[in-house]
């Protein structure tokens, strides 16, 4: 299943990478891909898990930039 | 600029004015400490804050901290203005990356400014606007001049002409009537009209187009995928060689600590990878809002490089080279005149429908007065028989010539022949084929140009193929064949193509959905509607003209030449500022500027992309 999330405030493109690289490490997930210039997050991930895969990637991008807001 | 950035730029104003005001106070010692902490703490405080906070998440070679360190390591050594400094020229650029990539991003999206927000509908004799999600198939909506089509659906009413240049980059407008169907996303201009919905918003041509261009950021090409690792070891490589470098050459050499923790600093200045990881990405966007704008469509950055990189281009003929329309090509006149072979030829097809008939007719033009026509006999497979004015006319193929004893004359042309004989005599032919399209001819000679080896496929008769590949003078041809013997030649010829180059295949998206996804790149041409094609394809052609692909390759090279620039430039400044930074030659000024200076020029390199001058 495919999910795609808009990002409010993601400010730096490294941290994009950063985002996307800690969130394919979480289970469940078989490809993210986040885009810097589209402000917007395309996750695709087992269905079943998907509302908890979700919160735990909102999480790991809180950690990486707490000023960037994930709408969903 | 939004309201963040406004906030920044007026901090960045009073530093600066700071900054400059205490350069003149002759202070000393502690008092011209803390009165050059008022600056760079007005300047700084966010960034020191994100780097505390970001260092309890985990964070270590986050941006933030590592400014931070720099510019309070030169605090620590003494450089009090340099450590100001270097934070105000990191605001500043920060600044401008956030206000420029916001501005590309808009621009790029107000290209692709299709979509409707509403449509009419009329409930007891009242317009009301609806939301075009909620229409179904088979409602009438009425569009008014100035508004945009909302969702695909045919005519029923009204006259008007609609402009299509934001979904086919075509700026003439075409005129529409009763009967003829009209897809989402372009402009009513004039007249008032009814149109029935057949499809629902979803599937509406509208919604297709902008579910394309929207994913098309997914797909990473080789360039940004370099990129991406390349930042996740840079940062910490160039921490640990500024860690080595204050430690190092110190212990050695027994010199003072100072002048190479000055060093180190500059190397944490420079260690953010900000300017490739925004100008790349910035560069492929850029280069997919240009083709867009010129009713190109592109899946992804990865088709962009692999656009420039192509070695076979396979083209479709029916309906891709050619328009894909019958019409006649040539008239041969034997015993009677050009304009009287026409004219019997027309009246003698004056009762049928086929294709053949219609295109003479079409040639004629003048309105045929049946009257004139007697003893109409259709001869299935062969043509017909008629008496026109009294005179025994037959119009029809070699077979019907060899039953009534006519003595015909092959043509040279290729296509279909159509012989007439006026009372057993040979009065002439006329040759029926496909028309190639205006556009071919000179888009083919700039493909070639590119080095790009070309090829035609197609499932008309070896004459036809071959005459038509001869005039768009075309590398090699392959005739008779059925479309599962397209997919076979495909996947031989891409055997056969040099390594690390591509196949193009170009379609008109019309049974050929199997080989477009086979080659590694499948173009579809005017395939507007047709969901499996766009599917099928990687690059979709809004309109049917063949023009479009080679300036679909010069969008992808300007592309990559500019990602490549980029690339280029910010590497070697940096390289070039780490070894004279670590040799003492350069500070820090120049490191700031290997960072939030290079940034900006890469930036501002990647902004061109955006825009493409069509003629050259």
């Amino acid at each position: 299943m495919k999910k795609v999330l808009k990002m409010v405030d993601l400010d730096c493109a490294n941290c994009a990478s950063k985002m996307e690289n800690a969130i394919s490490k979480i289970e469940g997930v078989e490809n993210v891909s986040i885009s810097f210039i589209a402000q917007k997050m395309t996750l695709e991930a087992d269905e079943t898990k998907m509302d908890e895969i979700i919160k735990k990637a909102v999480k790991a991008c809180k950690k990486v930039e707490p000023d960037c807001k994930v709408i969903f | 600029m939004n309201k963040k950035q406004k906030k920044i730029l007026i901090r960045i104003l009073i530093s600066l004015i700071l900054l400059i005001t205490i350069s003149f106070i002759p202070l000393n010692g502690k008092w011209n400490l803390l009165i050059n902490l008022i600056p760079f703490i007005i300047i700084g405080w966010d960034v020191i804050f994100k780097a505390v906070r970001n260092i309890l998440h985990g964070q270590i070679f986050d941006e933030n901290f590592l400014m931070s360190l720099a510019t309070i390591g030169a605090f620590v050594t003494g450089e009090y203005k340099e450590g100001s400094a270097v934070m105000l020229f990191y605001q500043i650029g920060e600044l401008f990356q956030g206000y420029a990539v916001g501005r590309s991003r808009k621009s790029i999206s107000s290209l692709m400014d299709i979509r409707p927000d509403y449509a009419n509908i009329e409930v007891d004799g009242k317009l009301i606007q609806k939301a075009p999600e909620e229409i179904m198939p088979g409602d009438i909506i009425i569009i008014k001049p100035g508004e945009k089509i909302p969702l695909d659906g045919i005519v029923i009413n009204g006259n008007s002409t609609i402009n299509t240049s934001a979904l086919t980059g075509e700026s003439v407008p075409r005129e529409v009537s009763a009967g003829d169907d009209v897809i989402s996303g372009c402009v009513n201009l004039n007249g008032l009209i009814y149109v029935k919905v057949t499809k629902e918003f979803e599937n509406s041509t509208v919604s297709k187009i902008l579910e394309l261009v929207e994913n098309s950021s997914e797909k990473k090409s080789r360039s940004e995928n370099f990129i991406t690792k390349f930042a996740k070891y840079y940062t910490p490589c160039v921490v640990i060689g500024a860690v080595l470098l204050a430690v190092i050459p110190p212990a050695i050499t027994g010199e003072g600590w100072v002048n190479w923790m000055h060093r180190a600093l500059t190397f944490l200045v420079i260690s953010c990878p900000c300017a490739l990881v925004i100008s790349v990405p910035l560069s492929f966007f850029g280069g997919i809002g240009c083709a867009s704008k010129n009713g190109i469509l592109i899946k992804g950055s990865n088709y962009i490089e692999a656009l420039t990189k192509t070695d076979i281009m396979v083209f479709d003929k029916t309906g891709t080279l050619t328009k894909g329309v019958f019409k006649v090509t040539a008239v041969h006149p034997e015993s009677v005149s050009e304009n009287q072979l026409i004219e019997f030829a027309a009246m003698a097809e004056s009762y049928s429908d086929h294709p053949i008939s219609q295109s003479i007719k079409e040639l004629y033009k003048i309105e045929i007065d049946k009257s004139r026509v007697s003893n109409y006999n259709e001869i299935s497979g062969h043509g017909v028989k008629c008496c026109i004015d009294g005179n025994l006319v037959c119009a029809g193929n070699n077979k019907l010539m060899d039953d009534i004893g006519v003595k015909w004359h092959p043509c040279h042309h290729a296509g279909t022949i159509v012989h007439v004989s006026v009372n057993n005599e040979y009065a002439g032919h006329i040759i029926i084929s496909d028309e190639i399209k205006p556009e071919s001819e000179k888009a083919i000679e700039l493909i070639k140009k590119n080095n790009i080896r070309t090829v035609m496929l197609t499932g008309d008769t070896n004459k036809v193929g071959v005459q038509t590949a001869k005039k768009l003078k075309i590398d090699v041809v392959y005739t008779d064949l059925l479309p599962q013997n397209k997919v076979e030649k495909v996947e031989e010829l891409i055997e056969n193509k040099k390594e690390d180059r591509k196949l193009v295949f170009v379609g008109d998206g019309i049974n050929d959905a199997p080989v477009l996804t086979r080659a590694d790149i499948g173009i579809s041409m005017g395939a507007i509607g047709s969901d499996a094609a766009i599917e099928a394809s990687d690059i979709v052609l809004m309109d049917d003209n063949p023009a479009k692909i080679p300036l679909a390759i010069d969008i992808a090279k300007k592309t990559l030449r500019i990602v490549k620039q980029n690339i280029i430039f910010a590497l070697s400044v940096k390289m070039l500022v780490l070894i004279t930074g670590a040799l003492g030659i350069t500070n820090m000024w120049a490191a700031v500027f290997a960072d939030v200076g290079v940034s900006v020029i890469a930036i501002l390199n990647a902004i061109r992309a955006l825009k493409f001058d069509n003629k050259k």
